[in-house]
């Protein structure tokens, strides 16, 4: 079913968009977006659509940091762990992150509501430790701005 | 019905600035939301146009609204342009951001822009690349080369086919110049590459943005839609990156282009020559593409008036991490680090004193406040044993640990890693494990001073694999360490390896106590 779904999205894509070697980051992107993950068994589509080896569709989707192999939690909170942050207490609010939402760095809560993840700077440098949470950027990140995504999370 | 503008710049609204905008409209005002004025101490920003002027407030709350329109509020700063932030600033590449509706065509061509595309389809394209060459523009990206040289191999290169690509993967902490610009004048971007591209004769661009500013990445495919025909024959692209920090470095931006892994290109051949799919490529940072309308429209004589020695115009320098009054300060080449820290910045936001910062992102090096005298140029930054990179200055006060900062460098190295080079893959694992045992070490030394066990220590280092082979103490690990940044600086094929021993050796040499060695190593100053 899932299968169907992902070789119908990339027909689709293809054929608008084209089938260059080029295509393949923004066709990553998309079944991203739509899926939430790119998922192993979606790679041998993936290769056939752009006229490319498994192999190499392998080692591209492998290189990026954003691409997922596994679904995400309901929740993302994506937490800067750049030099900048940390010069405003960010590895003190990593720690304090991991502890109130009570899942580790890099991991999904095993609920499925929550994944934690590391990112190198989101461009916000003079106002962190900053965050993405689920794609929303939050700013001087705090005890206070932890209970108020772990709220959000919970609902 | 009172109009007000306020920031929709990321920056503002992870600090609220869009349950702001949202009580003014509630209020009845018409709001215009600009990109940001790059003062972030003040955000949320209101101002409140009246009798033709902007009075600012900052920052404001949503529940504030009322205080603000009636002049009450508490932080009134009256008119921006005269506040000493703003003052002292020589606003060349930033003159628009903040003040007009980025998406706003009129607002654009209002404040003079697509000037510098006219005046430039007017010249034959060798004449453009000569306006540059005489502006002294070097490479915003942290590089420093001469841009019209670039642009000229690519102008004098065969093909028919030409691309200009905009590197606009910002991933340096303590940077957000290429973010805000993107945000809040994407079309003076737009006009600078279409202007590249007459130049050059190429007629077709890309713009490769990081995908951590997916703010920047719908502005600039909103206005890429918006001024197509005002750009034509010149098409343009956004793509967005995929979370990989190498992909700043050129040569990997490209094969990230053409949608294969970021792996670092050896060079020979220069992108310039070839490039992405192999042809001619001009390949620009953000700022240096968007220094460009203005050294058309105002001549290269007003651009390389300002400056200091071989660094010529203004730098957009990024005052970040743990400062009291950061934000983006456009200022020409030559105010010296101790002006932009304390005087610009008023010191750390902690308020407690300044103990290192960090120039040019994760591959720049640590400075004490001894350093301060320091003027923002290339060449002495170089000559001090750092560099100025993309501009952005990372505050630390005295409760920072430099040699966790060391070993956060090496950390950071092994993740973004492209691995394509032995030095850099390899050597920045080692360099973690080399910086634990020196923090073991340290750390472990008051306790108790390493005293060998001799006996039984010779049959252990001939059979066992373990780290007690080796000598693990401060001096011996601290040797190490050098030695394999020297590996790395000259073995690896780019930035990421051959740079990420400034920060270490940086950290090192002005801050040896965090080191556990007691007075500072004398080969320090090299």
């Amino acid at each position: 079913m899932q299968q169907e779904e992902t070789t119908r999205l990339i027909e689709e894509w293809t054929q608008v968009h084209g089938r260059t070697r080029d295509r393949l980051l923004p066709l990553l992107h998309m079944l991203q977006e739509e899926i939430g993950f790119v998922d192993d068994a979606a790679i041998p589509a993936i290769a056939a659509a752009l006229n490319l080896s498994r192999a190499d569709v392998h080692g591209v989707v492998t290189f990026y940091h954003d691409f997922r192999r596994t679904p995400a939690g309901r929740h993302v909170v994506k937490l800067c762990r750049a030099e900048s942050c940390q010069a405003r207490g960010g590895a003190a609010m990593e720690r304090a992150a991991a502890d109130r939402l009570g899942v580790a760095m890099g991991e999904t809560r095993r609920d499925g509501q929550v994944t934690l993840e590391p990112v190198y700077c989101l461009g916000l440098c003079a106002i962190g430790p900053n965050a993405l949470v689920d794609g929303r950027p939050v700013a001087r990140i705090d005890a206070a701005a932890l209970d108020r995504i772990a709220q959000e999370i919970a609902a | 019905m009172t109009r007000v503008y306020i920031s929709r710049d990321m920056a503002s609204v992870a600090l609220g600035a869009d349950e702001v905008a949202r009580a003014f409209e509630a209020a009845g005002c018409d709001v215009v939301r600009t990109g940001s004025r790059g003062f972030f101490s003040i955000e949320p920003l209101v101002e409140v146009e009246s009798e033709g002027k902007r009075i600012g407030f900052g920052p404001v709350g949503p529940e504030e609204v009322a205080a603000v329109l009636d002049g009450s509020h508490a932080s009134r700063l009256g008119e921006l342009a005269a506040l000493p932030f703003f003052a002292g600033q020589q606003r060349f590449t930033f003159a628009r951001c903040g003040i007009i509706d980025p998406l706003s065509l009129a607002d654009y061509a209002a404040l003079g822009g697509w000037r510098g595309l006219d005046a430039a389809r007017a010249m034959p394209s060798q004449a453009v690349v000569d306006m540059v060459k005489a502006s002294g523009l070097r490479g915003r990206g942290g590089a420093g080369f001469p841009t019209g040289i670039k642009w000229q191999t690519v102008l004098d290169a065969a093909s028919d086919t030409k691309f200009i690509v905009c590197n606009a993967d910002e991933g340096d902490s303590g940077t957000f110049a290429d973010r805000m610009l993107m945000e809040g004048d994407p079309f003076c971007l737009i006009e600078a590459m279409a202007i590249a591209g007459h130049a050059v004769q190429a007629s077709r661009g890309y713009i490769y943005i990081r995908s951590e500013y997916p703010f920047a990445i719908a502005t600039m495919q909103d206005a890429i839609a918006l001024s197509a025909d005002r750009i034509a024959p010149f098409t343009l692209e956004v793509r967005a990156g995929a979370g990989a920090y190498v992909c700043g470095e050129e040569t990997a931006l490209l094969d990230s282009l053409e949608g294969k892994r970021g792996q670092v290109r050896a060079k020979p051949p220069l992108p310039a020559l070839a490039g992405l799919f192999g042809q001619p490529t001009v390949i620009n940072n953000v700022l240096s593409l968007a220094a460009v309308p203005f050294i058309v429209t105002e001549g290269a004589e007003a651009y390389a008036a300002v400056g200091f020695g071989r660094s010529r115009g203004t730098i957009a320098v990024q005052l970040a991490g743990n400062v009291k009054h950061g934000g983006l300060y456009e200022i020409g080449f030559g105010i010296t680090l101790g002006e932009l820290v304390n005087g610009i910045g008023g010191g750390t936001a902690s308020g407690r004193p300044v103990r290192a910062v960090q120039v040019g992102g994760p591959l720049g090096a640590y400075f004490p406040a001894s350093m301060f005298h320091l003027p923002f140029d290339y060449e002495a930054f170089a000559q001090a044993g750092g560099l100025i990179g993309h501009a952005g200055i990372t505050v630390f006060d005295d409760s920072v640990d430099m040699a966790h900062m060391a070993r956060f460098a090496m950390e950071f190295c092994s993740v973004e890693s492209c691995g394509k080079c032995t030095p850099c893959r390899i050597g920045s694992t080692r360099g973690i494990e080399v910086m634990d045992r020196i923090i073991a070490a340290r750390d472990g030394a008051a306790a108790s001073p390493p005293d060998r066990d001799w006996e039984g220590y010779l049959q252990k280092a001939l059979n066992s694999r373990t780290p007690d082979r080796i000598d693990v103490g401060l001096e011996a690990q601290t040797g190490l360490l050098r030695d394999l940044c020297d590996t790395m600086k000259y073995g690896s094929l780019c930035a990421l390896g051959g740079f990420t021993p400034y920060p270490v050796l940086s950290a090192l040499d002005y801050f040896p106590e965090d080191f556990g060695a007691p007075a500072p190593i004398k080969e320090a100053a090299e």
